[in-house]
């Protein structure tokens, strides 16, 4: 499992690279703020920390501070990128019809 | 298909899901759609989770899902922004902190509750490492970056004796604690509370002696250090999608904190260890006394007025003042005086990659009017007016005239070379990087002093005056 979850990695980021090695400048900012959205995928881990109860307080307590905290990462981050990209596309339909 | 199998298909849509959200995030025509794409790969690997066997504590779940989706809603509906740097700085850090609970959740549920269980092996260990160091450093340099864009403390590098000597030492320590404590994790809380500690401070001490003005790199590259903190805990709990969305995340800010890089023809190793812009004091005293042309809002609007071509470059300034809107209005004004107008955007402008455009935008600039420094500066020539708000270091010729700059040989927007440049500033301050920047004291060049928006707004006025 340990060798098949690095082989994963490692084509991840080679993945990762290839993905987006060309942004417009214009997408830089949105393109953080929506990665940085995607970051909050250890809201996951957090499910789970919280979620299995192995009779720890202290686990279940980290695990729901991280919860809270992966959930504002994940909320807000997709929220402010869709506030962002609202901006540049409404000037878009305003230009369609010209 | 049984339950895990059904977990494990709905991790793999996921990760599918963030692949094509991610790729048309980086594309104008798909972005918006890409942002939902990547929202829902979120949604299905959450939901999905709840099915993992062995998760009890919905209440609880619930409750936590309220209480954070509550904040971030909130938070990203009130922001403004020019606020957006810093809020994505913290959010930033919270995702760091999140995965660094994580790993110490997880360590303490393996040291004290399942002892003796693989969970302790060292590849896990290792993994509960680097969740912790990494998530703890993009917590704390994130706040210290917050702290720095909201002005809570000093932009300005802050350096001290021996600093690179220490973060070293610390740095060194930290990867120490990561063998040891993998090695033998039975016995080492203390250890593992220890390396929490130390992450914290390492995260502050690495972000402090960066400046103000390099904050774009700086978010780009914790961007990318919460995506590595996750990728990690993906590890611990053996979770594909997290890997996969985690790496992503670490490539984006990594490819970002490249291009910001070059923008600025710096290595990423100069921006982050060498303090730049912490010198003070006169470097303009070389002997000679250069005086600037100080202008009145009039004449500039006289000089506007006759203008047939005029290119905007905007910087932190026009955020600060929050001058966006009233610039929109000038451009409109001139246009319809049948005066071309463009926005020439240095991609390290501002305080976040992209910083302008996200600013322009909510003005209503439309984008095809913005333009990049290497298309408009061969057109230089004759470009009747550049009016440079609130922008220093982007338009500083000594970035190509002057091989003694600590910016020569970054590409800058060439003011200098227009007709006429006119330059909006508060005082006579130098900007973030401390440079004295020779476009002020040309020939041609005229400083019209005050705050950004309301010179701006008495240009508008003398336009409309005028129609």
């Amino acid at each position: 499992m340990g060798t098949l979850l690095f082989f994963v990695f490692v084509l991840s980021i080679f993945l990762g690279l290839e993905l987006i090695s060309k942004v417009p400048s214009q997408l830089h900012s949105p393109l953080m703020s929506g990665s940085n959205a995607i970051s909050g995928i250890t809201i996951v881990a957090a499910l789970v920390s919280t979620g299995l109860d192995d009779g720890s307080r202290l686990t279940t307590l980290l695990g729901f501070l991280a919860l809270v905290l992966a959930t504002v990462n994940v909320v807000g981050g997709y929220l402010v990128t869709d506030r962002m990209l609202a901006m540049f596309k409404k000037k878009d339909s305003k230009e369609a019809p010209r | 298909m049984n339950r895990a199998s059904l977990v494990e298909s709905a991790y793999i849509a996921s990760a599918v899901l963030f692949i094509i959200g991610l790729k048309m995030l980086a594309s104008a025509r798909t972005a918006k759609r890409g942002n939902l794409v990547s929202a829902v790969a979120m949604l299905i690997a959450i939901v999905a989770t709840l099915w993992v066997r062995g998760i009890v504590s919905y209440p609880l779940i619930l409750a936590g899902l309220a209480i954070g989706g509550a904040i971030g809603a909130v938070a990203a509906r009130r922001v403004e922004m020019t606020a957006m740097p810093q809020m994505v700085a913290v959010l930033n850090g919270f995702g760091g902190l999140a995965s660094l609970l994580v790993g110490w959740a997880e360590y303490h549920r393996a040291l004290h509750v399942l002892p003796g269980s693989a969970a302790l092996s060292v590849p896990t260990m290792v993994s509960t490492y680097l969740a912790v160091l990494i998530g703890g450093v993009t917590f704390t340099g994130s706040l210290v970056a917050y702290a720095k864009l909201a002005e809570k403390i000093d932009g300005r590098p802050i350096l001290f004796r021996g600093q690179k000597p220490i973060n070293a030492a610390l740095l060194a320590a930290s990867l120490l604690i990561l063998v040891v404590g993998s090695l033998a994790p039975g016995s080492t809380y203390g250890l593992f509370l220890l390396a929490v500690g130390l992450s914290f401070v390492l995260g502050i001490l690495a972000v402090i002696p960066i400046g103000g003005a390099d904050m774009p790199v700086v978010i780009s590259l914790l961007n990318s250090y919460s995506g590595l903190a996750a990728c990690a805990a993906g590890f611990i709990i053996a979770n594909t999608v997290l890997i996969v969305a985690g790496c992503l995340v670490g490539a984006s800010g990594l490819i970002l904190t490249q291009i910001m890089c070059k923008a600025m023809n710096r290595s990423l190793s100069n921006v982050l260890f060498s303090g730049f812009g912490a010198a003070k004091g006169p470097q303009a005293g070389e002997g000679e006394k250069r005086e600037v042309h100080p202008i009145s809002a009039e004449d500039a609007y006289y000089l506007l007025e006759s203008a047939r071509s005029v290119v905007v470059v905007p910087g932190y300034g026009m955020a600060v003042a929050q001058a966006q809107h009233v610039v929109r209005e000038l451009g409109d004004l001139l246009e319809s005086k049948g005066c071309e107008v463009k926005y020439a955007i240095h991609p390290v402008a501002g305080r976040m990659p992209g910083h302008m455009n996200v600013l322009l935008a909510e003005a209503n600039v439309s984008y095809d009017k913005l333009v990049e420094p290497g298309d408009v500066n061969p057109l230089m020539a004759a470009v009747d007016v550049v009016l440079v708000i609130g922008a220093n270091d982007v338009v500083n010729p000594a970035a190509k005239e002057d091989p003694s700059s600590p910016i020569f040989g970054m590409p800058v927007i060439h003011a200098d070379e227009a007709k006429a440049c006119i330059v909006l500033k508060r005082s006579m301050a130098s900007g973030f990087a401390g440079i004295e920047n020779p476009l002020f004291f040309k020939e041609n060049t005229r400083m019209l002093f005050g705050d950004a928006k309301a010179t701006v707004a008495a240009l508008v006025s003398q336009l409309k005056e005028t129609e």
